[in-house]
Order: C-alpha cells, then sequence, then structure tokens
C-alpha cells in the first residue's frame, strides 16, 4: 500500500542554520499523524515545506504518488492539502457559508446579473458541519458569534469541502478552554472516519496522546523516534524531543 | 469562551440599535414638522422644494460617502475624496470653458470623461499607495488630500473656473419628472454600490478584507488588486460628485468637496460602519447622509443660525459610535 503523504530526505537550510536536517515520514488515508517537538525543532518548517510555503533545500513531498515539491502554497492546496492555521484565518464578520466558500462564492443569476447565494452555502455549511457533529444554532449568524470548537469546525469544513485528502493543523487546542479543546478532538476523530489523512502540530501530550495513531518526534531538524501511542509513554516522548535519539 | 446565548430582551434590543438611524431619522423629520406646525404654521415635510432641497444636500453627501462605504468597510479610510472631487469638478470646467460659450453635446461628454479621469487618477495613486506599497491609508491618503488640493488650485489657477453653457447647467439643475438630476444620479450610483456590496463576491471580499486580511488572501483572492478597486471607485463616485458639482454652479471650485468631507465620513459611521472594518451597509450611510441633510435644511428653515449644524452632526457621530458600542455590548461578541 502507498502511503497518503510522503515526506522523503526534507531538508532546509537558511544561510548557515540548517533548521531541518533530514526528515522521512509517511501518513496513510484516515491516519492522524502527530508532529511533536520543542520550539526550534523544525516542525513549522516541516510543514511549511509541505504546504509549499517553503521549497525544501533537498527531499521530495508526495501526495497520492504526485511530487508537489516546488509548487506554490495555492497548487498544494488545490492538490489536496489544507493547512489550518492557529488563527483559522476565518472573516468573523460572515457566516459559515460564505467562510466556507470564501474566494470561491457561489452566485445565482436573476435578470443576467450574479448574485451571492447566501442561502445554498449556508446549507452546504450546515451539511458539512453537522457530517463533523457540529449543529450551528444560527446559520445566518456570523462566526465571532461561534463557540471555538465550532470556529474550528468551519475551518475543517472548509477542508473536507474541497475534498482536501490531507488536512494539517497547527497546534489546534492552543487558544482554547478544555470542552473545546475535547470538540476539536472528537472533531479529528470524524475526520479520520472520513478517510481524510491529519498531520497534527502539537505539544501537549495529552493531545499527543489523545489524537495520534503515531507520534514523529522531531528534535533539532531530525526525526528523534516515531512510535505507536500504545508502545511509549510521556517519559520517553519527552526524552526523544529533548534530542536523546533512540 | 462559550456560545452566546439569546435572550428575548436581548435580541430586542439589539433590533432597536439596529434600527436606530431610522427612529432617529422619524424623530428629527417629526420634530422640524412639528415646529413648523406650531411656530409659523406651515409644513415641513409636506411640500416639494423642501423634499428635493433636503435629496440635493443628502446626494452631495452620498456622491463621496458611497465610494468611501467600500473602502470603511474594508478596513481602510479615504480622505483624498475631499479634492478628488474638487479635481475633477475644476477639470470638467477647464474643457468646457477651453470649448468656448455654449459648446455642444459632445465637448461636455469630453469634459465629463476628463473630469472622471481627473479623479480616477487620485484613485489609482492612493489604491498603488495602499495595496503596494503598505502606506497605512489614514496616512496615504491624507497626503492625496494635499497634492489633489494643490493640483486643482494651480490648474484652476487659484480661482473658481465659471464657464457658460445651457447643457452643463441642465445638467446639475435638471428634473426629471420630480426628481433633480443630482438625486437621480446618486439613487443610481446608491443601488450600484448596494448591489455591489452585499450581492457580489467582490462585497463579501470587501467584508471579509476588513474583518482579517489573511483570510481573503489564504482564500486566494488577490488583495492588492482588489484595495486598488476600492480606491479606484471611491475616488470615481466622489469625482462623479464633483462634474455635478459643476454643472449646479457652472463653475468649477478647487473646494467644491472639501465642506462635503466631514459630513460624508459622518454619515458612513452613522450608517453602522465600523472604523476597524467589516461592518458598514450602503442603506445604512444613505439613511445616514439624510439625516445630516435634514439637520442641515431643517436648521434654516426654522430660522436658527445655520451653525447649529456643525454641533448637531458632531452630536449625532458621538451618539452612532456609542449606540455601536452597546451593540457589541449586547451580543456578546468576541471581537
Amino acid at each position: 500500500m502507498t502511503a497518503l503523504l510522503e515526506v522523503k530526505n526534507l531538508k532546509k537550510r537558511f544561510g548557515g542554520n540548517e533548521a531541518v536536517k533530514d526528515v522521512n515520514f509517511e501518513v496513510n488515508a484516515g491516519e492522524c499523524v502527530v508532529l511533536a517537538g520543542d520550539n526550534g525543532a523544525g516542525k513549522s518548517t516541516v510543514i511549511k515545506m509541505i504546504s509549499g510555503v517553503y521549497t525544501p533545500t533537498a527531499g521530495t513531498v508526495h501526495l497520492n504518488g504526485e511530487l508537489l515539491t516546488g509548487k506554490s502554497p495555492e497548487a498544494v492546496r488545490n492538490a489536496g492539502i489544507e493547512t489550518i492555521y492557529q488563527d483559522l484565518a476565518l472573516a468573523d464578520n460572515l457566516d459559515p457559508g460564505l467562510n466556507l466558500y470564501l474566494g470561491r462564492e457561489i452566485s445565482r443569476r436573476v435578470m443576467g446579473l450574479p448574485f451571492l447565494d447566501r442561502k445554498k452555502m449556508r446549507e452546504d455549511a450546515a451539511r458539512v458541519m453537522k457530517s463533523l457533529g457540529i449543529t450551528v444554532p444560527d446559520p445566518a449568524a456570523p462566526v465571532r458569534e461561534m463557540s471555538g470548537g465550532q470556529r474550528q469546525a468551519i475551518a475543517l469544513a472548509r477542508a473536507i469541502h474541497w475534498q482536501a485528502g490531507l488536512v494539517i493543523m497547527d497546534e489546534p487546542t492552543a487558544a482554547l478552554g478544555v470542552p473545546e479543546q475535547r470538540e476539536v478532538m472528537a472533531l479529528i476523530e470524524r475526520m479520520k472516519q472520513q478517510g481524510v489523512g491529519i498531520i497534527l502540530i502539537s505539544h501537549n501530550l495529552p493531545d499527543i496522546f489523545a489524537a495520534a495513531d503515531r507520534i514523529v518526534v522531531l528534535a533539532r531538524g531530525v526525526v528523534a523516534g516515531v512510535r505507536r501511542p500504545d508502545e511509549t509513554n510521556d517519559e520517553e516522548v519527552v526524552r526523544m524531543m529533548m534530542g536523546a535519539t533512540l | 469562551m462559550s456560545t452566546t446565548k439569546r435572550n428575548g430582551g436581548a435580541s430586542f434590543l439589539r433590533s432597536l440599535l439596529n434600527a436606530w438611524s431610522w427612529l432617529f431619522l422619524i424623530l428629527i423629520l417629526a420634530f422640524f414638522e412639528i415646529y413648523a406646525q406650531t411656530q409659523t404654521g406651515s409644513t415641513f415635510l409636506f411640500r416639494v422644494y423642501n423634499l428635493q432641497s433636503i435629496s440635493v444636500a443628502a446626494s452631495q453627501i452620498l456622491l463621496l460617502a458611497l465610494g468611501l462605504t467600500l473602502v470603511i468597510v474594508a478596513g481602510h479610510i479615504d480622505l483624498s475624496i475631499a479634492f478628488s472631487t474638487g479635481f475633477a469638478a475644476v477639470a470638467m470646467a477647464l474643457v468646457v470653458r477651453a470649448a468656448g460659450d455654449d459648446p455642444g453635446l459632445a465637448m461636455v461628454l469630453l469634459a465629463l470623461i476628463v473630469g472622471l479621469l481627473a479623479a480616477g487618477i487620485v484613485g489609482v495613486v492612493n489604491g498603488w499607495l495602499v495595496a503596494h506599497l503598505d502606506v497605512p491609508s489614514f496616512i496615504g491618503t491624507l497626503g492625496t488630500y494635499g497634492i489633489a488640493r494643490g493640483a486643482a488650485l494651480i490648474v484652476a489657477g487659484g480661482a473658481t473656473v465659471s464657464i457658460r453653457s445651457d447643457t452643463v447647467r441642465s445638467f446639475g439643475n435638471g428634473e426629471i419628472w420630480l426628481f433633480p438630476i443630482p438625486v437621480v444620479i446618486a439613487a443610481v450610483l446608491a443601488i450600484g454600490c448596494h448591489y455591489l456590496l452585499a450581492h457580489t463576491r467582490f462585497g463579501a471580499h470587501t467584508y471579509a478584507l476588513g474583518a482579517n486580511r489573511a483570510s481573503v488572501e489564504r482564500a486566494g483572492v488577490d488583495v492588492k488588486r482588489h484595495l486598488m478597486l476600492l480606491f479606484i471607485i471611491s475616488a470615481l463616485t466622489a469625482g462623479i460628485g464633483g462634474l455635478i458639482y459643476t454643472g449646479r454652479f457652472s463653475a468649477g471650485a478647487a473646494n467644491a468637496g472639501e465642506p462635503i468631507l466631514l459630513y460624508a465620513v459622518a454619515a458612513v459611521f452613522i450608517g453602522g460602519a465600523s472604523l476597524t472594518g467589516g461592518q458598514g451597509t450602503i442603506s445604512g450611510t444613505v439613511i445616514g447622509a439624510f439625516i445630516i441633510a435634514v439637520i442641515q435644511f431643517g436648521l434654516v428653515f426654522s430660522g436658527l443660525p445655520p451653525y447649529w449644524q456643525f454641533v448637531a452632526v458632531g452630536l449625532v457621530i458621538i451618539v452612532a459610535v456609542l449606540v455601536d458600542q452597546s451593540k457589541h455590548r449586547v451580543t456578546g461578541d468576541r471581537s
């Protein structure tokens, strides 16, 4: 079986500083891989190379066997990798429908003139969010009136609706309260059930163990170890994060 | 942290706050009507001349405020509209004058186009400063405010450019049925801007831009091009205001738009826009412009010193901001 995402010998040098030395891992469909590591371990650099923001100094990224290395962020997104940043990049003053369709809004013609089809976009948003187990109380309300978990769901709905095969989530629970962190964990579970591959960036150990199918620990730009959550524990992961390559 | 719970009281208060500008407009109309009935035994509201005068005053404000609404919703400001208006007025008048007494329709049309181009240049410069050089719009358009002012005064030779043309005069003073032409033009532009802001992708991107620039950028929208277009639209609607000025007074003046700038900005904020961007509507701005126009005309009508209009409009602006703040408190917005 070929993996959904294949990252091979990824390397990134900024001037004299080698932020990422040699990173290899795979993500399968319906699998959540956690990239764990301390600050400066190279997590952000790795995901930016996958999402096309940085061009790797060496190495390759393949999605479904298609080479993505060197493509623009837009081309990478069109190929099926959606990145969800910590700030979610939502337009707080718009409803979930317009946020779902932002940049790709649908219109219907009335006497030859295009008018935004708000109703259809709202319905689609409500439907996709429902598939994630989230009911929107008022689909016409701006998203700023929604909870952290609901907002996260809108960002994820965007990925699902546009049929991303792989979703990268950067510290999704960092700014959330405990109940909302649980909501996000449940969202990740449902994304997996829909066959979406997930890369989760986190340094919150409970999150890591709750969500991961595999834990890829980075330390100083290299993979310090790969573990399944049931074959390791907090202590070992922390030790690997600190750079004790095993 | 948690989902906003809406109870009946809050949602009633919220719709009241949303409709406050309508209520306020009705209130001041009623005030001047009662004043007219009791003090002079006449009517304020039920006389065509009064309604026409109020509408013309409102349309002058609107021509500066319509494009400005789009810019403010996107989270920016355009101060240069004051002199996009003046620059267009002067440029148009110069072309008409160069064509001699009573030029033909073709020359008048050419003059209108030259006037629009003059305003368009200001818009392109604003767009370029804000979109491509990342100059804050307040500073950038304050700069072009000065530049357009100087340019208009220089080409006008420091004086008002008076013209003689029946075609131009009827353009500014004619009526279509009972509606003065400036009012008809402002109404058509208002409908156009409303359509653009409320019903098109361009409008949705404008709101999103005002709330969170990253959201539109990551959605693949060309933000630089979008900002450029916004400032061009703003300058062009203000420029049309300048063309109408030249028509109404048979003269192009560099300071045609200067006294209206404050009122235009006020109309947008009275209409529910926020300085931080992301909210505001054309219908709100139209109400805002009418509130100011009714205050202006009503004070003259009732024989009070006209200077009270500055005090009154100033107070209304402050009320508008207070209403906006309490709206956020009522809804418990996260922003």
